[in-house]
């Protein structure tokens, strides 16, 4: 939801410290996720994820989370899905070129990102995203280990 | 400027110690010379006639014509297709790769083709929305992003490997480089978007439009400050620029192109002169004179849609080549004229002489 996602950003350093902690749980119970079996998880965590992150972030499931790099405003509401910041088509207003009535998800990142204890993670450039990871648990790609902040997914 | 190397068109220059392409316009820039850029709009044609045409107007005048990449989400002659002809006769081209619409397998296979070609720079761009062209229905593609693909491509020439990590035989030495637009919001991270694009790989940068020299001067002066226009690894800013040909289409680009900024004293200014078409190329050369005095601006980027042969009036009148003639077909030896150029036509004698 769009109000969802903005408060969101609005309370990035909150969200940032929440962030945190909740990936250091997914490591922790990475035994007792792997004992359970991470294929069967696979599904039902997509699912969830899904659900939460949707309902925070207006998340599309790129399976490769960067939300904690880009000032906890998902790039991926970016029509153009850029991720390494705005387009050079930005309204006086701060819309975006594609939609108009929706202010650029980057204007927010950057915003968000200097409410942030990391904020200047925003700087490392993000390389290409892998499509195959598209709809799949990026929390469980965390409890495996197998998240770079950068390399766009891949290992 | 004349080299002692200069090769027969259509084949490369030798790269030179510390350069990355076997190009000219790096060349230029690397020598710390005011360099001029200019475009060529891609015809609505498949007739190669027509782009060397619309290339030797800018004659003894740029040391680079870019080849626009299907601009405002309109359909052309591909980028490549144009560079390929231009380099043919021995012109030095920028081009541009839009991420719209090809994905990472069709961009890499098109910069080596380029690179085979003769292209020695690429700008690499994000590219505009579909909904801005004749094709708003188009599915965009953006696999990619403007550093994701200078990443790339710095990738393919500097390790010699696809995005895959498969081998390149022999790398496309190409000089890198990508758009700023300081003009539009979010203005106050603008030197970071640039400094990312730097630690991509981009060494040259072409501005959007340029109305508002102050703000160019504050986003200069952070760029200056980010330590990105000092070394060997500097980025050179080509400031883009052009003519408006009347208020009224000022005013249509304002509030119809994406990304470009026109402040109402310029349209006033407009619209209060007798001739506005003059008062237009007025600005545009008013702009140019001012920018060359802004410290780390490296060169000028002057696009004049429909108005292409304003372009060598302001370059004269402005004095920025400092009486220096770039190549163009024919500069230096007769025989090797642009086939489509009025001095091969025996209409105009030469534009300028070496």
């Amino acid at each position: 939801m769009y109000r969802v996602r903005r408060w969101v950003v609005r309370h990035a350093r909150a969200f940032e410290l929440l962030y945190a902690g909740f990936e250091v749980m997914l490591q922790r119970s990475a035994p007792l996720l792997k004992r359970i079996g991470y294929a069967r998880l696979e599904a039902p965590m997509a699912r969830l994820e899904r659900l939460i992150k949707g309902l925070l972030f207006d998340c599309q499931m790129c399976g490769h989370c960067v939300l904690s790099s880009t000032g906890m405003s998902c790039p991926m509401n970016c029509p153009k899905r850029l991720r390494n910041g705005p387009c050079g088509g930005v309204r006086e207003d701060g819309g975006c070129e594609v939609k108009p009535e929706m202010r650029c998800v980057w204007l927010d990142a950057w915003e968000g990102s200097r409410r942030m204890k990391h904020g200047d993670r925003i700087h490392v450039v993000q390389l290409p995203l892998d499509a195959s990871l598209e709809g799949t648990s990026s929390w469980l790609r965390v409890a495996r280990g197998e998240h770079d902040a950068k390399a766009g997914g891949r290992r | 400027m004349k080299f002692d190397d200069e090769p027969v068109p259509g084949y490369s220059l030798p790269v030179l110690p510390g350069h990355v392409s076997p190009g000219r316009l790096e060349r230029v820039l690397r020598a710390g010379r005011f360099a001029v850029t200019t475009e060529i709009d891609p015809p609505d044609s498949a007739d190669p006639a027509e782009v060397l045409r619309r290339a030797a107007i800018f004659d003894g005048y740029v040391d680079a014509i870019n080849a626009t990449d299907g601009s405002g989400a309109n359909c052309h002659m591909s980028s490549v297709g144009v560079c390929s002809l231009l380099t043919r006769v021995g012109y030095a081209t920028i081009l541009q790769m839009s991420c719209r619409d090809r994905n990472r397998i069709a961009m890499q296979g098109e910069i080596l083709g380029a690179a085979a070609m003769g292209a020695c720079n690429l700008l690499c761009l994000t590219g505009d929305g579909v909904q801005a062209g004749d094709h708003p229905h188009a599915r965009p593609v953006f696999d990619l992003d403007s550093p994701s693909l200078l990443e790339m491509a710095r990738r393919m020439r500097d390790e010699s490997c696809f995005e895959s990590g498969r081998p390149i035989d022999s790398p496309p030495r190409m000089f890198l480089g990508a758009a700023a637009n300081p003009f539009v919001p979010p203005r106050a991270s603008r030197a970071q978007r640039l400094a990312k694009k730097v630690a991509a790989g981009a060494r040259f940068i072409q501005t959007q439009y340029c109305f508002d020299v102050a703000v160019l001067r504050d986003f200069m002066a952070e760029v200056g400050d980010l330590g990105l226009l000092e070394g060997p690894d500097r980025v050179h800013v080509l400031v883009g620029m052009g003519p408006l040909p009347s208020a009224r289409s000022a005013r249509w680009v304002r509030d119809n192109v994406p990304g470009i900024y026109i402040p109402d004293a310029v349209i006033r200014r407009l619209e209060g002169a007798s001739n506005q078409r003059e008062e237009g190329a007025r600005l545009c050369r008013d702009i140019l004179q001012e920018v060359r005095e802004i410290e780390g601006v490296s060169g000028a980027h002057i696009m004049a849609y429909r108005q292409e042969t304003t372009v060598a009036h302001i370059i004269e009148e402005t004095g920025v080549l400092e009486g220096r003639v770039p190549w163009y077909p024919g500069r230096d030896n007769p025989t090797e004229l642009n086939p489509e150029s009025p001095e091969a036509a025996g209409e105009l004698p030469a534009a300028a002489s070496s």
